[in-house]
């Protein structure tokens, strides 16, 4: 993990309010693991806490991120014009597993969970899984990398309004795929209860929670586990996760 | 020329920065990126004598130019924390602070007894101010009898120097301080957080899950340089001056306002070199503004103007 001045490579807008950004730097060729997070200093003062970003794909030394403009910090990200730098700590956290085991995966992400499943299809089609990915938006309008994906395997997808794919929810589409040996999901904590239910436990989540510090210090970031061990009933989603288990935390 | 070298009782600092307590943890997280060696001191995590799971989450929410918290002394208990968390910060050649909460006196007495047997422990520092867990801590923080006989009764069991850290919650932070000074209090840490809240406009409900926390960041920074003036002017023990620390111009303010050394806690989320570049950036400051010591700058501008500080309450 290092802190470094990245370049801004590209900016590109995705979907109303969603944009993809490169950026350019050494550290990143560091950001192996999908799942992880780099965690991006915007402000001086205000606004004064990092933004954490999931690592949506890397190519040597060029990091992409897809973020939707939210507030402030991601509005100034938005801003960044080819050229600008961003100040990013990176790595951060423990992404997603991959088990030689599980033959076929299925991925499952909604909204701004979708990017770093990305990395991961990748990673996943290159070791010569079979992937399965679902991708759940509210409207059509507001699709973003569905082609890309189509590139690792069969893409599903719902809108919350039927405007494209099937109607409604990400779980809606899970008996559509078919069997999976394991799934990896990301997006917002009432669709990772759902598919924790419709899925079953062989796989891992990746949850989003309010950070301070992004590095284990502050617990800002808590999840209680579900079966409290003997010296630990918590873990800290910016550096024990953001990817879990299935089950092995408190939803 | 060392021009930062300070030492305050128990502590014998290479530089007056430390990180404070509860922005720090206890301090491995730091070490993957500096060796700890450079700091001044560290201020540690609270302890309790039980283990905390702490507030609900959401905890953390940003405010103007600073953050509210309501961690809720999430801690693992002095058991643990004895065990595993102080003995792997021996390798580093740093004094620690340690900081105590507890529910009642009795809480402090048995933590501060406790840790005061790690070698590495070189002074105790009293929260009494922790504005996020209900009925406990704060009281002592408000009411100078009660801050007086818990200083008192840590001081009796404990030969470690005593800092109590004291609350801006209060109307009469001066009368508090002037209590644990006589109680026997060696030092004083100020400020801690300010008791805020935000809401959330599209819902109507406060953000942070304890409705409540604690502010910090430069937001809080007049506040603390305020108090730190008036208490250092009432009292003649040394006070750890936090509150807002971004830049070596806000520690020399500090130094300034009557502090002796410094404690920088939410800069660290913003940037995890925040304390070593700090200490860079001190020592450089110090040479242009030809300041041959640190210590030259506390309490440099007592007096100089004679605040009207009963009227503004
Ligand atoms: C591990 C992780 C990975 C993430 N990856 C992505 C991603 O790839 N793309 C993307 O668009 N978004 C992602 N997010 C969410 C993103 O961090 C927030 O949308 C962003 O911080 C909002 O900042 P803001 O200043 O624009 O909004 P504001 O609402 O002004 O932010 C105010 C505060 O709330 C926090 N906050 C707001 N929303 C969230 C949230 N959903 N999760 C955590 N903190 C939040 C901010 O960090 C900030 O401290 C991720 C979150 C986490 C925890
Ligand atoms: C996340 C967080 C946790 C804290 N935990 C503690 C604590 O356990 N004990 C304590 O005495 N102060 C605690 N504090 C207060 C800080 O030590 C410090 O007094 C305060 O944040 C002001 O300094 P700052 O503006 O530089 O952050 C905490 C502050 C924050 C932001
Ligand atoms: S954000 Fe600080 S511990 Fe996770």
């Amino acid at each position: 993990m290092k802190k470094e001045n990245l370049t801004v490579i590209s900016q590109e807008n995705l979907a109303p309010r969603i944009y993809r950004m490169k950026l350019k730097g050494e550290s990143v060729r560091s950001m192996l693991t999908p799942g992880q997070f780099v965690h991006l200093k915007l402000g001086g003062r205000h606004p004064l806490l990092r933004r954490p970003i999931s690592i949506c794909d890397v190519e040597e030394d060029q990091l992409s991120i897809i973020y939707r403009v939210e507030g402030q910090g991601t509005s100034m990200l938005a801003e960044k014009k080819d050229g600008d730098t961003v100040d990013a700590l990176g790595p951060l956290g423990e992404g997603f597993p991959i088990t030689p085991s599980d033959d076929t995966a299925l991925l499952i992400g909604g909204g701004v969970g979708i990017p770093p499943l990305y990395y991961l299809a990748k990673q996943l089609y290159d070791k010569g899984k079979r992937v399965k990915i679902i991708l759940g938006f509210r409207r059509q309008e507001e699709m973003f990398l569905t082609e890309a994906f189509s590139r690792f395997g069969e893409v599903f997808v719902t809108t919350e309004n039927g405007s494209c794919g099937t109607r409604g929810f990400v779980t809606d589409a899970i008996a559509k795929a078919g069997e999976f040996d394991v799934f990896y999901t990301c997006g917002p904590k009432p669709m990772l209860r759902a598919v924790e239910k419709a899925a079953g436990t062989n796989g891992y989540i990746s949850l989003e929670e309010r950070m301070g510090c992004g590095v284990g210090a502050c617990l800002a970031c808590v999840c209680d586990l579900k079966e409290a061990e003997t010296d630990k009933s918590y873990v800290k989603a910016c550096k024990d996760g953001p990817v879990f288990q299935a089950g092995e935390v408190v939803l | 020329m060392n021009r930062l070298n300070v030492e305050l009782p128990g502590l014998k600092m290479k530089n007056p920065v430390m990180p404070a307590s509860g922005c720090f943890g206890f301090g491995q997280e730091y070490a993957e990126f500096y060796d700890l060696s450079v700091l001044g001191a560290v201020a540690v995590k609270a302890a309790t004598p039980e283990t905390r799971r702490g507030n609900d989450t959401p905890r953390v929410a940003e405010t103007e130019s600073g953050m509210l918290n309501a961690i809720g002394l999430q801690n693992p208990g002095i058991d643990h924390i004895l065990a595993h968390e102080l003995p792997w910060l021996e390798k580093y050649d740093v004094p620690l602070l340690a900081n105590i909460a507890g529910k009642t006196k009795e809480d402090y007495v048995l933590v501060a007894e406790r840790i005061s047997d790690a070698t590495n422990v070189h002074a105790l520092e009293l929260n009494i101010s922790c504005p996020n867990v209900k009925e406990e801590g704060l009281q002592f923080g408000s009411d100078p009898q009660m801050a007086a006989e818990l200083t008192r009764a840590v001081k009796a069991v404990s030969s470690l120097p005593v800092y109590v850290k004291l609350s801006p919650n209060v109307t009469d932070i001066a009368g508090v301080a002037a209590a644990v000074e006589e109680a026997g209090a060696d030092g004083l840490s100020m400020i801690n957080t300010l008791m805020g809240m935000k809401i959330d406009i599209r819902t109507g409900n406060p953000i942070l899950a304890n409705k409540t926390g604690g502010l910090s960041g430069p937001a809080v920074k007049p506040v603390a340089i305020r108090m730190i003036y008036e208490v250092s002017q009432r009292v003649s023990i040394p006070i750890i001056g936090m509150g807002g620390i971004y830049s070596a111009e806000d520690i020399i303010e500090f130094f300034m306002a009557g502090a002796s050394a410094v404690a920088v806690g939410t800069a660290n989320f913003s940037d995890p070199f925040a304390c070593p570049d700090l200490i860079k950036d001190l020592d450089r400051l110090l040479e242009e503004m030809e300041v041959s010591h640190i210590s030259e700058l506390t309490g440099r501008s007592w007096n100089k103007w004679e605040p009207n500080l009963s009227s503004s309450r």
